[in-house]
């Protein structure tokens, strides 16, 4: 049996003393599994995604991240082996795309030549065709364009687990539609676990395997699109599937 | 006219003697306060606390006229005394404070997101620092040395009063003997010089930013 990508076992967390952001929160990420967490505006999404890469440290609990105690991990050898996508980007503007791709083979001293055909490889795949998009600056690009570019950059390093905070979240319909679409393919090509974290539940059914629904710090419930409209735990899930889910 | 120019010419050797001067001292000053100023400005950053109270001092010290700044500075052992270094010391405390602030605020200004993606895919923070904040910073660092040398290079004038050479000798000479072609041949030379820096370090910032 090969143990999850990710897995978070009764974490704590508390930003103010008494007043939890997590309390009770436990899930995991098989090898290779999408899971996307969603739930209303601050029930702690992000918190909980940000754990997986010691941006935010448990109080309580554990995290096993790559069968690894989160806190037996060196946070930055951690980040390089984690890929991470926020909203918007998060993209370097000084940087041309290709030196934004390349950001984390280059932190991890990997050769130019080795850099330079990884890069190349996932522009092509993001839809980027490397001869027209690498040197030029994320100023110069679409909000769709960037977000691609935040696909390849947190890929590169063929990481085995990839974190993504509402990426398509700032994007505009058609953009979010067509990244959507493609996500399943990059997805079966790399063969990474991903924790998606949205506010948008039908995009979570379109692209998880399975969804969990977050709300007062904990998961109400986990389970495919079926499971969750057809046998919600509680009133709180199905109240949250019906309204958002269709 | 042609009289004044024939004053200028025969003295050029001494002219271009005390524009060199004047130009080390602010050079010299220039690159001890980048020196002090940017590592300072970046520890600042990373103690909010400390921010208030140091910029306010460099703030102060910024008010006191540079004459009497001088001459506080003439009695203090190891740094003081008639000469270059004591105008070089305070020189140094009058750039100090564009560069310190650019600085702060240029590492402040820089977008959340963009630092935060830098910690968040494994930067360092020295790494972070040295790849991504201050370069994005850059131009604003830029624009408090440009103040800061323009600053630096009318402040050298006076600095001739204790004994720091530089083109303010002309100038205090000419006042002495009411020569005004003296007067003009360290005035023209100060001017153009403080124009020269703002016009270049002008055209350079604006050449590597804003960036977004």
């Amino acid at each position: 049996m090969t143990s999850p990508a990710l897995e978070y076992v009764d974490v704590r967390k508390a930003f103010v003393p008494g007043r939890p952001v997590l309390d009770g929160f436990s899930l995991s990420v098989a090898q290779g599994e999408t899971v996307a967490l969603v739930g209303p505006s601050g029930c702690g999404k992000t918190t909980a995604l940000k754990l997986a890469n010691r941006l935010v440290d448990a109080d309580g609990g554990a995290v096993w991240i790559l069968g690894m105690a989160s806190a037996e991990h060196d946070p930055v050898a951690l980040r390089r082996r984690v890929g991470y996508v926020i909203q918007e980007g998060g993209l370097f503007p000084h940087w041309t795309v290709r030196e934004n791709v390349e950001a984390v083979p280059r932190l991890l001293g990997w050769p130019e030549r080795q850099r330079r055909a990884r890069s190349e490889e996932l522009l092509a795949m993001v839809g980027l065709p490397p001869a027209e998009f690498s040197e030029r600056r994320p100023r110069g690009l679409s909000g769709g364009q960037r977000q691609r570019v935040g696909v390849a950059r947190a890929l590169a390093a063929g990481q085995p687990l990839v974190l993504m905070d509402e990426p398509f979240g700032a994007l505009d319909p058609i953009a979010r539609r067509a990244m959507q679409r493609e996500f399943q393919s990059w997805r079966a090509r790399l063969k990474a676990a991903v924790l998606l974290v949205t506010h948008d539940l039908r995009e979570a059914f379109l692209l998880a395997d399975r969804v969990a629904v977050l709300e007062g710090g904990r998961v109400r419930q986990v389970g495919s699109r079926e499971e969750l409209t057809r046998s919600p735990a509680d009133s709180f899930v199905r109240e949250f599937v019906a309204e958002f889910g269709s | 006219m042609s009289e004044f120019s024939r004053f200028f010419w025969e003295r050029r050797g001494e002219i271009l003697a005390l524009t060199g001067e004047h130009l080390l001292l602010v050079v010299a000053a220039t690159a001890l306060a980048v020196a002090i100023g940017v590592p300072l400005g970046v520890a600042l950053t990373r103690r909010p606390g400390l921010a208030r109270p140091v910029l306010g001092f460099a703030n102060a010290v910024q008010a006191i006229p540079s004459l009497a700044l001088f001459g506080f500075l003439i009695p203090v052992p190891w740094i003081g005394g008639i000469g270059a270094r004591t105008a070089i010391v305070a020189l140094v405390v009058y750039s100090l404070l564009p560069i310190l602030r650019n600085t702060h605020a240029g590492i402040l200004g820089v977008d959340p997101a963009v630092t935060e993606a830098a910690s968040g895919i494994g930067m360092t923070r020295g790494e972070r620092l040295r790849l991504v904040e201050l370069p994005l910073a850059f131009p604003v660092v830029l624009a408090g040395v440009r103040i800061a040398v323009v600053v630096g290079v009318g402040l050298a004038t006076i600095a001739a009063a204790i004994g720091a050479g530089g083109l303010g000798v002309l100038i205090y000479r000419g006042v002495a003997t009411v020569d005004h072609r003296l007067i003009l041949a360290g005035a023209i030379p100060a001017a153009a010089m403080a124009l020269l820096f703002d016009f270049g370090l002008g055209a350079l910032e604006k050449r590597v930013g804003p960036r977004s």
